[in-house]
Order: structure tokens, then C-alpha cells, then sequence
């Protein structure tokens, strides 16, 4: 059976999951312990378990950012909203509330607004979403800063806390997470018509204005929803290292976000979308950084790998460098006479 | 005359008069001529990145990879001046690669289609990665014909200082002003942005157009570079981390239409004015914090793009 064979969903995860497999198989050719995972007090511990623990807040970018760049959207506020999630969070323990629902839902509510604020601007206002997101990306900090007052707020807080570093069924709690927000925003998308109205509204937004699609309510929601995501991953690396960070937290993960959605193959023009394979994009950017230590390259290489990585990645989505491929191939003499 | 096509400009000019003008009533010291050089003088490789934005922007694209532009002419000049090499020269490299390095960049964006936005993206990860590469650490520059740079310049009266970044900046400015709205290139970039498909019936040659304008984006970013080394006295691979989001806010501040096709490159100079005197003001009142600058020209932002599309619907 040919490529061509293949159903098209085959046929857009294999890339994807072939090169997740060949980064993990030359990572365990470099260090042969690489999949070994142990339990220790019934937590598992492992260079895997490690990759997927930091890939999480990426990850759960990536699912947020699927669905808006799924509309034909970007949202490059993500970064900045983290900071903000996490300094609200920060804030309200420090300012003595000990209710964890209270903390958690502060910093997810601070999250909705921002998304709130972006689909608002993208959906009703008809603004580019790089422009709608890049205001709030430079003021996000800000904001973020102006929460605490400029301060960089440490905090002790058990349950809080336990978002970064517990372990739920001997899993990292992060993990639990990406896999809940998965598994939530899976059903919401194809056990009901909303992920057919979102990929409508990315491949044709006049179109399904037309045959009655709510196109500016649906762009509104999936940057709420990316807002929402965005929020956990803040508060995720806030109680991560006990403290809120509003220059450093999430900066640049934006970027990786975006990366992690091309890589899993979706178009930046809007469409067809995979939550999954938008993860294992996020797995991939990790495992490459993962591999690159191991390999013993210098880490200031990261930033070059990278931007050779997003090229080719590029390149092999364009139709364009199909055809040319398709030319070269022609030119060297054509095997079929069909 | 006032003539509606240059509203937005008229806009931007008066809130940049009026914003002078609050500092001006409630400092003493504001309101001098030595306040406003000195707009110039600290923000001039902004200006000349922000004009380099301008034509991208009105060309349709937009360019994410100035600032680490920057970083990377900064630290290339800085080994090159370590090897013996005279500034001269190596302004001459920097330049050429900056050049080279946009007109890659626009020849992906248009030869296998893909958003602008990414591609430059990749540029900007690549040219941060390379400084690093070549160094981690920052290099000190010390040479004569920096100095002698760095102190030329024209006293004023009140003390203030009409510097050599100064001049090149304006330099530049009039230049892309002539670039922009005299030339036959200038109008290929409006038209370009205002409609790419109408523009290529038209004979715009699209493919030329495109690569010029990131091919001068880049050696403008290159040339900030160089100004900006000016002050650093040294290149560093993580230096101007964020540039380019200041030079796109100075831009839309300044009036262009994000979209493409309409505005103008003394906007932008306007643009980057305004967001140094809200700098100023918060360091003049000293109760202020620094991270009121960011929530301003998030506002500021916010206000003219609602503004562009309220004339855009009309």
C-alpha cells in the first residue's frame, strides 16, 4: 500500500508522530537509559516522565492555540497571560486567602478576561489577531507587574502548590493536567458540532457567517478558551518555583505554543485541526531540546536547531516545494509512464 | 490644508504635541529644547528600525526579526573589531548581511507563499541563535573611531545635543520619505499592500517588491545595530530583546494601517516619539513605575487601531 493509499487522517499523523519516534529513538541510542522509568513511593520517576512533565505547560498552550489558529487566528498573548494568571494567583495568597478554589479560580478568571478582551477584539471588532493579541502581549506584562506592584512575590501555599509539583496516581500533576484539558476540550470539540464550526469558520468565515455559524461568538470562545489555557499553564509555573515572575514567566512560550500547533500540521491559515497532534508537536520542541543536551551540542545551538526545524517544517507544508520537489523528480526521468 | 487622507497623522502629531505639553505644565525642566533632543538621541535606532517596519507594514507583512537583527550586527561587529578589523569595514559586512539576510527571508515568504509572520519568526530565531553561537558573553567594543562617533556632535542651545545617532536617524528619515512617496519602489509598497492581486495586474513586479522590502527592513535593522552599539559600547547576543514589538507599536501609533497600503513614514516617527515622552513623563514623575510605560502603549495601541477601523468602515 502507497502514501497515496493512506486516509488523510493517517496521512497527517504520521509525520508528526514519526518524528516524535525518531528523536526518542536517537535519544535512547545516545543514553541507553533514556526509557527506563522507576517507581519510587509509588511516583514514577524517569528521563520520559521528565519530558512530558516539561512539555506540560507548552502543551497545554498548544491546546488553546490549536483552536485559535484553527479559526485562522494566533494569539500571542499567551505569554503574557501566564504572568498575569500567576501574579493574581500569587497575589490572592499572599494576601491571605487560603481557600484553594479561590486561588485557582482567580487566576483561571484573570485568564477568561484576557480571552474575553482578545476574541472581543478579533470577533466583533474585526481586528488582525496578531494586532488584537499584541496589545495585550506588551500591556499583559504590565498588568502582571502592576498586580504586585512590581514586587517578585514568593509564597508557601501546600494545595497550590501541589499544581506544579504533586503527583496524582503517581503521575507529575502538570501531566494530569494536559490530559484533562485534553480529554475536556476532545469532547467539547467532536462529541458536539462546535470543532466543526470552528474549522468552518477557519476555512471560510463569510461562508459559515452565511449558512448561520455564529462566526464571531465561535472566534470569541476559542480565545477564551486558549485564555483559560494559557491561565493554567501560568499558575502551573507559578507553583512551580513558589513565586510569581511577571518579567520571566511564560516569555517566548508563545512562540513554542505556535511552533508545537505547525509542527502537529495544522495550517496558520485556519481549517482542519488536531488537539493531539498539536501535543505531540509540544513533546517534540521538548525532546529536541532533550536530545541536543544529551548529544552533548552546546545549548546555545537550541535557538539555531530551532529555527531550522520551523523552516523545514514550513517548507515541507508548502505546496509550492511540492511542486518543485515534483520537478526535480520529473527532470531526473519520470519512472511511471502514466 | 487640512486634508482628510492625513488624519490619522494629524492625530498622532497633536497627541504627541499635547502629551509634550502635559509634561511640559507639571515639570519644570520638561519643556525644553534639551527634553525633546534627547527623544532623538535615546530612541534613534528605534527610529530607524520603525521606519524599516513601516515599509514592511505597508507592503501587507510584517517583520518580527529587527531585534535580533540588531543582536546579531552588534555582536558580528564586536568579533570583527576583536580580529583587528577598522569599524568601517565591518559597518560594511554588517550591512551586506543584514541585506542579504532580508532578501532570504522575503524570497521564502513569497516564492513558497507562507505568512510573513512566521517566516520572520524563524529569522528571528535564527538570528538570535547565531549570536549566540558566535558569542554568549558580551563584547566589549573599544576603538578610537568609536569615541570619536559617539562624542561628534552639535551643541544647541539650553544644553541640548544634536548627536551623530541623531543625525543618522533623521538621515534615514528623510531618505525613506523620499523612498516612500517619490519614487516609483514607494508606490509599488502601497500598492502591494493594498491589494497584492490588483497590484500584480497593474505590473507591480510582486516577487522584486517583496524581497526589497524585507531586503530593506533588514539592513535598516542592521543599521540600528550599528547605532545602537553607539551607546552599548559592546555587542551582545541578547541585546534589544523585544524591539520589534516597540518598532510594530511605534508604527501603528504612527498611523500606518496594519492591513497594509495606507500611511506614512513621519507617522512612525511621531509614533516612536510618543512612546518616548510617556518614557520621560514616568521618569520625571519618579512615583510612577516602569511597567506603566508597557500598560500606556498597550492603551495607546488599542485606541488607534479602534480608531483605524472606525475609518476603514467609513
Amino acid at each position: 500500500m502507497g502514501y497515496k493509499d493512506l486516509s488523510p487522517l493517517v496521512r497527517r499523523s504520521i509525520w508528526p508522530l514519526l518524528g516524535l519516534a525518531v528523536l526518542l529513538l536517537a535519544n535512547v541510542l545516545i543514553a541507553p537509559e533514556f526509557f527506563s522509568v522507576e517507581i519510587k513511593d509509588g511516583r514514577l520517576y524517569g528521563s520520559l516522565i521528565d519530558v512530558m512533565n516539561r512539555a506540560a505547560p507548552v502543551a497545554l498552550l498548544a491546546i488553546g492555540m490549536t483552536l485559535v489558529i484553527a479559526t485562522g487566528g494566533i494569539d500571542l498573548s499567551v505569554g503574557s497571560v501566564m504572568a498575569i494568571a500567576g501574579a493574581v494567583s500569587a497575589g490572592l495568597i499572599v494576601s491571605g486567602v487560603d481557600n484553594i478554589a479561590l486561588v485557582v479560580g482567580g487566576g483561571l478568571l484573570a485568564g477568561v478576561a484576557a480571552g474575553f478582551v482578545n476574541g472581543f477584539l478579533v470577533g466583533y471588532f474585526g481586528i488582525q489577531p496578531i494586532v488584537a493579541t499584541l496589545i495585550l502581549m506588551v500591556a499583559g506584562r504590565g498588568i502582571a507587574q502592576l498586580i504586585n506592584s512590581g514586587q517578585i512575590v514568593t509564597f508557601h501555599h501546600d494545595a497550590f502548590e501541589f499544581l506544579g509539583v504533586g503527583y496524582f496516581f503517581g503521575l507529575p500533576f502538570p501531566i494530569v493536567l494536559v490530559v484533562i484539558a485534553f480529554v475536556l476540550v476532545q469532547l467539547l470539540m467532536r462529541r458536539t458540532a462546535l470543532g466543526m464550526f470552528v474549522e468552518g469558520v477557519g476555512a471560510n468565515a463569510s461562508a459559515s457567517h452565511h449558512i448561520g455559524i455564529n462566526d464571531k461568538l465561535i472566534k470569541l470562545m476559542v480565545y477564551c478558551v486558549s485564555g483559560l489555557c494559557a491561565a493554567l499553564a501560568g499558575m502551573i509555573a507559578a507553583a512551580d518555583i513558589g513565586g510569581s515572575d511577571a518579567n520571566n514567566a511564560g516569555l517566548w512560550l508563545e512562540l513554542d505554543a505556535i511552533l508545537a500547533v505547525v509542527i502537529g500540521g495544522a495550517s496558520l491559515m485556519g481549517g482542519r485541526f488536531s488537539v493531539f497532534l498539536s501535543i505531540i508537536g509540544a513533546l517534540i520542541i521538548q525532546t529536541l531540546t532533550i536530545t541536543i543536551i544529551l548529544s552533548g551540542v552546546p545549548p546555545k545551538f537550541n535557538l539555531l536547531i530551532k529555527a531550522a526545524a520551523i523552516v523545514i517544517i514550513l517548507l515541507l507544508q508548502s505546496p509550492e516545494f511540492h511542486r518543485q520537489v515534483a520537478r526535480l523528480k520529473k527532470k531526473r526521468g519520470p519512472k511511471h509512464a502514466s | 490644508m487640512l486634508h482628510k487622507k492625513f488624519l490619522p497623522l494629524y492625530v498622532t502629531s497633536l497627541l504627541f504635541a499635547l502629551l509634550f505639553l502635559a509634561g511640559s505644565i507639571q515639570f519644570e525642566n520638561f519643556g525644553t529644547l534639551r527634553v525633546f533632543m534627547n527623544l532623538f538621541t535615546d530612541n534613534a535606532f528605534l527610529i530607524i528600525v520603525a521606519i524599516g517596519m513601516t515599509f514592511v507594514i505597508l507592503s501587507g507583512g510584517i517583520d518580527l526579526s529587527v531585534g535580533s537583527t540588531i543582536a546579531l550586527s552588534g555582536v558580528i561587529i564586536g568579533v570583527l573589531l576583536e580580529a583587528g578589523w577598522h569599524p568601517l569595514p565591518a559597518f560594511a559586512v554588517v550591512l551586506v548581511l543584514g541585506t542579504l539576510f532580508g532578501a532570504v527571508m522575503g524570497a521564502i515568504i513569497h516564492y513558497y507563499q507562507l505568512q510573513p509572520f512566521i517566516v520572520t519568526l524563524a529569522g528571528m530565531f535564527f538570528a538570535r541563535g547565531l549570536s549566540s553561537v558566535i558569542s554568549e558573553e558580551s563584547i566589549p567594543i573599544m576603538h578610537e573611531f568609536y569615541d570619536d562617533v559617539a562624542m561628534f556632535g552639535f551643541e544647541l542651545p539650553g544644553g541640548a545635543w544634536l548627536g551623530s545617532s541623531t543625525i543618522i536617524a533623521l538621515t534615514v528619515l528623510v531618505l525613506a520619505v523620499m523612498l516612500a512617496n517619490f519614487t516609483r519602489f514607494g508606490g509599488r509598497v502601497y500598492g502591494l499592500g493594498g491589494d497584492t492581486h490588483s497590484a500584480a495586474l497593474m505590473g507591480v513586479p510582486i516577487a522584486r517588491t517583496t524581497i526589497a522590502v524585507y531586503a530593506l527592513s533588514s539592513f535598516l535593522a542592521a543599521l540600528a545595530g550599528i547605532v545602537f552599539s553607539f551607546y552599548t559600547f559592546s555587542g551582545y547576543s541578547l541585546a534589544a530583546v523585544g524591539v520589534e514589538l516597540d518598532a510594530i507599536a511605534a508604527v501603528v501609533i504612527g498611523g500606518t494601517l496594519l492591513t497594509g497600503g495606507y500611511g506614512y513614514v513621519v507617522g512612525t516617527l511621531f509614533g516612536v516619539l510618543i512612546m518616548g515622552v510617556v518614557q520621560t513623563y514616568i521618569s520625571f514623575d519618579g512615583t510612577l513605575s516602569s511597567w506603566w510605560t508597557k500598560i500606556v502603549i498597550g492603551l495607546l495601541l488599542f485606541i488607534f487601531i479602534a480608531m483605524q477601523r472606525f475609518l476603514v468602515r467609513r
